[in-house]
């Protein structure tokens, strides 16, 4: 008996946001990213007769995804003619420095290689954590504390009252400390 | 609900509300200093604020991106024609 099913009509409400930051964080273009969530979610479809049950839902998407992105970069470097080569000679005046302006730049992401990768991993965390709410309270935290939408917009958008939406924001703030308390806090 | 509001002292449940409001800076000085002084007696409470204001902050650090409800839609509605095929 299989442990999981699929379930491709929630697929977007539940995974989009995941599958996103999955992505974005490895492809970098925004349109891109969306572009490749949509291919994933058709070839889950295609392929949804071979889930087997044995791993969740969204481990599965996860993979078909780690493909499409691994295709995405075939397909970029397949490009030819387009790669840029670049020679360094040695310049006369700095030995370290190269005669690129840009590698003169000092590089504000240098540093902080291993910091955005914990920021990646937290926010997949996050992510993970969010989809095992109940939908309301993901969605309504998503809405107000990443989206940082006001309260009233919020409110007018799904038809719920100021304290409806507080008491949402509440559960889900407890059940989301919970849930990160063992890794973050 | 808002006799209680002119009252020093808070309860639990109004300070996790301001506690969780304030996350978004959505609250007064007054209902701030009212906070305080619960915090102040409350160890509960305390720690539920700690925590509140962690989460808060991993969630700007994250850098969290989402797709826009349009953007959500018209994957959907992908989705559900190819379903119907």
């Amino acid at each position: 008996m299989p442990d999981n099913t699929l379930d491709p009509k929630k697929w977007v409400d539940l995974y989009a946001d995941y599958l996103y930051n999955y992505t974005i964080s490895r492809v970098s273009d925004p349109d891109v990213a969306q572009d490749l969530v949509q291919e994933t979610f058709l070839a889950g479809l295609k392929s949804a007769v071979n889930f087997k049950g044995e791993a969740s839902e969204r481990t599965w998407l996860i993979s078909i995804l780690k493909r499409k992105i691994i295709d995405h970069y075939r397909k970029i470097n397949s490009n030819k003619g387009k790669a840029e080569v670049r020679m360094n000679y040695p310049s006369d005046s700095d030995e370290n420095e190269g005669d690129w302006l840009e590698q003169q730049v000092a590089d504000p992401f240098d540093g902080n290689a291993e910091d955005s990768m914990q920021n990646n991993e937290l926010g997949l965390a996050i992510q993970e954590c969010l989809s095992r709410l109940p939908e309301k309270q993901a969605e309504v935290f998503k809405l107000k504390t990443i989206d940082g939408m006001d309260t009233e917009d919020i409110c007018n958008e799904l038809n719920i009252t100021a304290s409806n939406l507080w008491v949402i924001i509440h559960r889900a703030r407890t059940s989301l400390i919970e849930c990160l308390n063992k890794s973050w806090f | 609900m808002k006799e209680k509001q002119s009252k020093i002292f808070l309860n639990c449940k109004e300070a996790y509300h301001i506690c969780d409001k304030s996350q978004y800076e959505e609250v007064s000085s007054w209902q701030k200093i009212k906070l305080n002084i619960h915090l102040f007696l409350c160890k509960i409470c305390r720690k539920y604020s700690k925590n509140n204001k962690k989460l808060s902050q991993l969630c700007s650090e994250a850098n969290i991106k989402t797709l826009k409800p349009q953007e959500k839609e018209k994957i959907k509605k992908v989705l559900e024609s190819e379903l119907s095929k």
